[in-house]
């Protein structure tokens, strides 16, 4: 008798959609997957089953409203392992920038009847609401973390997560060093390689899409950026852009942020 | 006095929050009123943008949209290169438009194979469809991955793309990685095709409708990056005059805003495109076109899924082009900072994404204004619906309905996060239905007769029964029907048994206390008040417990119908009430005899 097929789930909370594609765009290794895992709710691709029981549940995008915050407890209830993709889900992405601004404010700024909108104060990422059992960093995520995460759970081995520096991709790539050589505010130093270092590739900087990585020193790096003529504003602004919530940016990035006020005229 | 309204509440086909629902209310066979609910969460892009450096806003407004981050890139460069005055290459500008293919390519394969032709083919999903169909779903994947391989031709990756610059691209590709893409697609060009003609051969639903349709226009090339904003009747702006004609506004039930030409409903998107460019697509797809038999301009929205495979093989026959005879050239201009307002207007895959931006003296970002594809077709596809689902027949089954809605809706392809596999449909049927009509007169034969029975009492001024049954005498409205019998009673009580017995057809006229409806106007079947307790009727037995208590006797109560006019503060009915209930009569009894 041929063992259950293990059943997975791919969930939406508030996005770009974009990590979802890292799914569809597999191409005919998407078929592949279908074949070899029982997909059973994923919205996109037209699988609607939201309260069914699964052995891993996908999930993209943060928390954003009060409806979000149960339906993240529910989907908890109903999966083993639970892996979030992407930097809306991982971090809160980069929708939460509102966290430092007065997002009140915004809403009625953009919408005549701002009472009709119901979020929440702040964006956070999935594990302050729930345990997660996997994060996959990226903005977006690759259709190659998704295949080595479910290959991995497949085979029951804990999957590895990138957590090197890019710079370390970046040197086995060959690409030339964009910061050292054309003095681009490159962030790769700080952030979690995986993307294939495709911006360093294309002659342009890194700007930190993937995330902080394993033990980061923004601190310094903000310091070396400001060295290579930036004002705090700009220094600040760089680390807080994709993963301004992760707290190991965040701190640093709002110190940089209260040196430009202070030197504002 | 009755009080009845008929709500028919449909479960969401999953509990899905933060997404699409549908609500629809239903009044006497007519829409009353209709809703699609977009519960996106706001995620306040434009505010992000303020105080940024002007090279942040490609890689921000990439992740507006997964599915159409080029669009978004390439609508916000080309505000920017307005400011500051920069005129890119040639080079540029058809690289541009060769990464722009590829999302058209790339967008176009998704929505066709992963979410419209399931639909009209009758599965959920891609992967059921793959099992019935392999050879076209493989083809389709095949069609997408050379459209996210465009892409990351000039972006290394096809989501969220990171070349695109202003003045240009960071970066070159090699004539190698050029001359092995371009093989594939020079092997897909005869898929591309067959994909044409095999959406041409599904069965699409027939129904024509007309309206505004809005796009570039460029008599030069089918537009995609360039173009004046053009529509079949008389626009005809540059991007900076977007504003003169267009509008959007915050309607409450959507977290999408809602934009109107001139305050009317319009389309964008690939049926908007062909209509008014169809001269510009290359030659062999008007050919195949004319082989599949559709002609453009064309108003029926179903083939929205040809448009885009259309659309898909011309611009797979763009990028062959340009592409043909690659050489690197020096990716980017040198662009430097300055104040002022800048313009952007393309055609993302779902229709014209117009940006304007306002950049200070640093080129940091003073104010920043999006205007989305999806929220320029929200209130032509609640005008759609309208239409659609009337046409569909409002007393279909629920789920019917629900899917159909769904077909109606996918026709657009709104951005996904904005609904559509999992619509939750809210119908509210109010009053008759055109269901409860034809059930009735199916029940006659002819020369049945059909009783009008005014009811009402002359203390508390319940007298609208009396009153509109003497003014249907007055006005000898049925006096050569000789099928029709009029009678009033005061103070009804179990007399109102004795007609439901006696009457093959019965239609009693009351007052009636209720929500309010749009002309005051409320029918309810006479079996659908079974159980109901009249509140406080002046009558000794309300119509309601008559009702009741003729079904108890085994009398039969479908035949019944009752006639309400809603009372509310007034202290005496108008002539003009009265009036209305009259002509209302007069259309009914037609419907019903005939």
């Amino acid at each position: 008798m041929a063992a259950a097929k293990p059943r997975v789930a791919v969930h939406k909370f508030s996005s770009c959609d974009g990590c979802q594609l890292a799914f569809l765009n597999m191409g005919e290794d998407l078929l592949q997957l279908a074949s070899a895992v029982e997909l059973v709710h994923f919205i996109e691709a037209g699988l609607v089953a939201e309260d069914a029981s699964v052995d891993i549940a996908f999930v993209e995008g943060s928390i954003s409203t009060p409806d979000d915050h149960a339906r993240i407890q529910n989907i908890r209830d109903h999966c083993q392992y639970l892996v979030t993709i992407g930097a809306c889900a991982t971090s809160g992405g980069i929708q939460a920038l509102r966290n430092m601004n007065d997002a009140k404010a915004w809403t009625e700024a953009i919408y005549a009847q701002p009472e009709y909108i119901n979020s929440l104060d702040k964006v956070s990422p999935i594990k302050e609401h729930v345990k997660v059992d996997l994060e996959l960093w990226g903005c977006p995520v690759s259709s190659q973390q998704i295949i080595h995460a479910v290959r991995d759970l497949l085979l029951g081995v804990l999957p590895a997560v990138e957590n090197d520096k890019l710079c370390m991709e970046c040197k086995r790539n060959a690409n030339v060093c964009v910061m050292v050589t054309k003095g681009q505010p490159c962030v790769g130093a700080m952030t979690r390689g995986g993307c294939g270092a495709i911006c360093p590739h294309m002659g342009r900087d890194c700007y930190g899409c993937y995330g902080p990585a394993e033990n980061p020193n923004p601190d310094a790096l903000a310091t070396h950026l400001q060295g290579l003529g930036m004002l705090p504003g700009s220094v600040a602004r760089r680390l807080l852009f994709i993963h301004s919530a992760a707290p190991e940016l965040n701190s640093t990035g709002v110190s940089w942020q209260g040196m430009e006020e202070g030197t504002s005229e | 006095m009755t009080t009845h309204n008929i709500k028919i509440r449909v479960p969401a086909l999953a509990r899905v929050e933060g997404e699409g629902a549908l609500v629809v209310d239903v009044h006497e066979g007519e829409i009353t009123h209709l809703q699609l609910r977009i519960y996106e969460p706001p995620r306040y892009f434009e505010k992000f943008l303020e105080g940024r450096e002007y090279t942040d806003i490609p890689e921000i407004v990439a992740r507006i949209c997964g599915i159409c981050p080029v669009a978004y890139q390439m609508s916000a460069v080309q505000a920017i290169e307005s400011i500051f005055d920069v005129q890119v290459s040639q080079w540029v500008e058809d690289m541009r438009r060769v990464m722009y293919c590829g999302e058209w390519i790339q967008s176009h394969s998704l929505h066709i194979h992963m979410l419209a032709a399931p639909d009209f083919l009758g599965f959920n999903s891609i992967t059921e469809m793959a099992k019935k169909y392999p050879a076209e779903v493989q083809r389709g994947l095949r069609l997408q991955s050379i459209g996210n391989k465009l892409i990351a031709l000039f972006g290394g990756r096809s989501v969220h793309p990171v070349g695109v610059r202003a003045g240009g691209f960071h970066h070159a590709p090699n004539v190698d990685e050029v001359t092995k893409l371009l093989k594939e697609i020079d092997s897909a060009v005869d898929e591309a095709a067959d994909l044409l003609r095999w959406t041409g051969s599904l069965s699409l639903p027939d129904i024509e409708q007309s309206t505004v349709y809005v796009a570039l226009r460029n008599e030069t090339q089918y537009a995609i990056n360039d173009g004046r904003i053009m529509s079949n009747t008389d626009v005809d702006l540059a991007a900076s005059e977007y504003t003169n004609r267009f509008s959007e506004c915050h309607v409450p039930h959507s977290t999408a805003l809602h934009a109107t030409l001139d305050g009317k409903p319009y389309l964008v998107g690939p049926l908007a495109r062909m209509n008014l460019n169809f001269s510009e697509l290359p030659e062999n797809v008007q050919t195949i076109l004319a082989e599949i038999g559709i002609r453009f301009p064309c108003h029926n929205m179903f083939y929205s899924i040809i448009a885009r495979a259309a659309e898909l093989m011309a611009a797979l026959l763009e990028a062959q082009r340009l592409l043909g005879d690659y050489k690197p050239e020096t990716p980017y201009v040198d662009v430097s900072p300055k104040a002022g307002v800048g313009y952007g207007c393309t055609e993302a895959p779902r229709g014209i994404l117009w940006h304007r931006y306002e950049l200070d003296d640093n080129g940091r970002i003073v104010e920043a204004r999006i205007v989305p594809p999806t929220s320029q077709n929200q209130a032509r596809i609640e005008e759609d619906l309208r239409y659609s689902l009337t046409e569909f027949g409002l007393d279909k089954d629920e789920q019917d309905l629900r899917l159909h809605g769904e077909k109606v809706i996918r026709n657009y392809d709104p951005c996904i996060s904005c609904a559509t596999h999992f619509l939750k449909l809210e119908l509210n049927r109010q009053g008759y239905s055109e269901q409860a009509i034809n059930a009735l007169s199916e029940r006659l034969t002819a020369g049945d007769t059909i009783t009008i029975l005014g009811v009402g009492s002359p203390v508390h001024g319940d007298t609208l029964g009396q009153e509109v049954i003497a003014l249907l005498k007055k006005q000898g409205v049925f006096d050569n029907n000789t099928n029709v019998r009029l009678k009033s009673l005061e103070r009804p009580g179990m007399n109102v048994v004795e007609e439901i017995r006696q009457a093959k057809c019965l239609l009693i006229i009351d007052a009636m206390q209720g929500d309010t409806t749009h002309d005051g106007v409320v029918i309810v079947r006479g079996n659908e008040l079974v159980g109901e307790a009249s509140v406080s009727g002046s009558h000794e037995l309300g119509v309601a417990d008559a009702i009741s208590l003729a079904d108890s006797l085994g009398l039969d109560t479908e035949n019944v119908l009752i006639i309400g006019m809603l009372k509310g503060d007034k202290a005496a009915w108008s002539n003009s009430d009265v009036e209305h209930v009259v002509n209302r009569l007069e259309a009914l009894v037609a419907k019903i005899q005939s």
